[in-house]
């Protein structure tokens, strides 16, 4: 396959510990988003390799890839596609996740802005396989130029017979249209985001059925994928399944994107075999370390809804390894037997300038923002988080106060009909545990027992008069 | 309400990117309303629930969900400064309060019911969003559909000017 030497722009260098894979042309010099670009480097052989293949073929090379889900569950792609029902006569879709609304998390936007024809690359791959005729971008509304990049380069693309009817003049027709959001994270979560395409409000459905494979979009079924994961596909297909799988390390295959924020010298993303740098090697050599003068306290390493990691804590694993925080690879399966996930790449650093109680307090009210409001603990519980987060951070709250905190947010774990209900306690409930004493000496003893919500006084008032 | 008619056959063909149901237009015909009239009224509504062949309500319903529609009219230049984590701690706070003096737009009266505080003048509005995937270079903000990246709070002057 024809490739041109890569060059990038000047600041732009990739760190020698990267692995360019997905991001190989994000900053390159030279480099733009047009068609021709993508072409001249060899673009869209894989697609016309792919639709002259079985597609149980190339299934096989996908599970074979080991690939796992970039959009936040890292379940296994290839998996997730056999989920069809083969017995299915309805149409098939397939949905590209563009949401990227974790925060933390900025991947995918790369790659919507500067490669979107690898996207569509990857996407005509996959829904021949999965045997889609119409696909979807779901893009979230705030970032209107990638919608109109990609909306291009699908135009692009269609002219030049790559979509549409009888595509690579073969009898495969695909057509792919963006969807734009509306400004709510809980359009990413994957049936929320298909009751949104469906014109409704964004209410995530009730499971089972756990996977839309089985029944999504207008009730058929459903794939969907997150940008990063598509796009590794078309790699799969270049390397095969077997060599893609020995990128990484077992059960954590691959690359993926790191997106580090907070505080790092240098903040960015950097794309890494998945398991083969720890935290300490993203934190000090990738990010340059830790501000001038500063110590480590805190991280959470995929995305906001991950449990945070505290800086002195040590973790058995189940082989009898001990880790340090600076221990832990990159990956999946370690990140969980430390107790929190790999999540959606956004690992985010916090130094000991910062406040753990005012930390949890803007995450709290992330989720009072985010909650689509069907189910009553999260529609209820993470207002009343973000309340008792406010009197603590306003030196207003009692030490009773956090462990209720730590309570409100047991409540809604687990008792919700979508992952929007863990996503909002784990943050909550691991600070307050990793953290109590800290966020307790900004309470006051003086202040147990008080009555705090207006309502509540006048009730008890009207009950007393 | 008059939908111009370059505008109409927008609409028209964003609808037949949905041939399974025309009710999955309904966002990006929201969209393209919004962006003509810079808000949604209630006309608005109407003229796409008459469109779509749906309900006003299953319209208004979705409306009031997503805060990326607004009934009440923003300002000439709309300013969205991300409010979470990664912004915060790099100072998105006080980026949001310098936003605000700048264009004369009052802070205390923005909050979760009144998510956008307009300048007296009308010219800018200010709102208060959620992570806007750009952490790496936080403090971030949109302004209008640009995206300015390690926004220094002293300099909102600067980045206020180019939209004037
Ligand atoms: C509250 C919530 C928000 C989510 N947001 C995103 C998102 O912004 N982007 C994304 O790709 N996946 C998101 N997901 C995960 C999706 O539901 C889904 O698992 C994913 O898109 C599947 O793609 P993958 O298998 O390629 O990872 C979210 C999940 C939840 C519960
Ligand atoms: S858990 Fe929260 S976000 Fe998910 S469906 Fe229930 S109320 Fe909505
Ligand atoms: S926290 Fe501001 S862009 Fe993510």
């Amino acid at each position: 396959m024809a490739s041109n030497p890569v060059e990038y722009l000047p600041g732009k260098q990739p760190h020698p510990r990267e692995h360019r894979m997905i991001f190989r042309n994000v900053d390159r010099a030279g480099w733009d988003a047009s068609i021709d670009t993508y072409l001249n480097d060899g673009g869209y052989e894989m697609a016309k390799k792919a639709l002259k293949m079985e597609r149980q073929d190339i299934i096989n090379e996908v599970k074979a890839s080991g690939l796992r889900g970039r959009g936040g569950a890292g379940f296994p792609t290839g998996v997730k596609w056999g989920f069809i029902p083969p017995t299915n006569t309805k149409p098939v879709y397939l949905i590209c996740n563009a949401d990227e609304s974790e925060p933390g998390t900025f991947k995918d936007r790369y790659i919507l802005h500067q490669d979107p024809h690898q996207l569509i690359e990857g996407m005509i791959i996959s829904a021949f396989a999965v045997k889609a005729n119409l696909a979807y971008i779901y893009i979230r509304e705030e970032f209107p130029h990638a919608a109109t990049i990609v909306e291009k380069a699908i135009a692009e693309a269609k002219n030049k017979g790559f979509l549409g009817k009888a595509i690579f003049g073969s009898d495969f027709d695909l057509e792919i249209y963006v969807h734009r959001g509306a400004g709510a994270y809980i359009c990413g979560e994957e049936t929320g985001l298909i009751e949104s395409l469906e014109g409704k409000r964004p209410y995530p459905r009730i499971k089972p059925p756990y996977f839309p494979a089985a029944l999504g979009l207008y009730m058929s079924p459903t794939i969907v994928n997150n940008v990063e994961s598509l796009c590794h596909v078309k790699h799969i297909l270049q390397m095969g399944g077997a060599e893609y799988a020995k990128l990484g390390t077992p059960n954590n295959t691959g690359t993926r994107i790191l997106c580090v924020s907070g505080d790092v010298q240098k903040p960015g993303y950097y794309e890494v075999q998945v398991g083969k740098v720890t935290m300490g090697e993203v934190i000090n050599d990738l990010c340059g370390g830790l501000k001038p003068g500063r110590t480590l306290k805190a991280i959470i390493p995929g995305g906001s809804s991950a449990k945070v990691l505290k800086a002195d804590e040590t973790y058995k694993l189940k082989d009898g390894r001990e880790l340090t925080i600076w221990d832990i690879p990159m990956d999946f399966d370690t990140m969980a037997a430390c107790g929190s996930m790999a999540g959606s790449g956004g690992v985010m650093i916090m130094d000991d300038s910062r406040s753990m109680a005012w930390v949890i307090n803007n995450l709290n009210k992330f989720y009072q923002h985010e909650s689509c409001g069907q189910c009553t603990p999260c529609r209820e519980g993470s207002p009343w988080m973000a309340k008792i987060s406010d009197r603590i951070i306003a030196g207003n709250a009692s030490p009773d106060d956090v462990d209720m905190l730590e309570q409100v947010a047991n409540q809604i774990e687990g008792k919700t009909i979508c992952a929007f209900g863990e996503a909002a306690s784990w943050p909550t409930q691991s600070f307050v545990r990793k953290f109590r004493d800290e966020i307790k000496s900004m309470t006051k003893a003086d202040l147990a027992g008080r009555i705090v919500n207006e309502e509540t006084k006048l009730a008890v008032a009207g009950l007393e008069a | 309400m008059e939908v111009p008619a370059d505008l109409e056959a927008r609409i028209d063909e964003a609808i037949t990117h949905y041939p399974v149901s025309r009710r999955s237009a309904v966002l990006p015909v929201l969209h393209l309303l919004q962006h003509h009239f810079r808000y949604i009224t209630e006309e608005s509504v109407a003229w796409t629930a008459a469109k779509l062949g749906l309900e006003p309500i299953q319209v208004l319903e979705v409306v009031t969900f997503y805060p990326g529609f607004r009934q009440t009219a923003p300002g000439k230049v709309h300013v969205r400064v991300c409010r979470t984590l990664a912004c915060a701690m790099a100072g998105s706070y006080e980026l949001l309060e310098k936003f605000c003096q700048a264009s004369g737009i009052d802070r205390e009266a923005i909050n979760h019911h009144h998510p956008i505080g307009v300048s007296p003048d009308g010219k800018y509005s200010i709102e208060f969003v959620e992570c806007l995937a750009s952490c790496g270079t936080a403090p971030v903000c949109l302004v209008e559909d640009d995206l300015h990246e390690k926004v220094d709070p002293a300099a909102v002057d600067k980045v206020l000017a180019q939209y004037s």
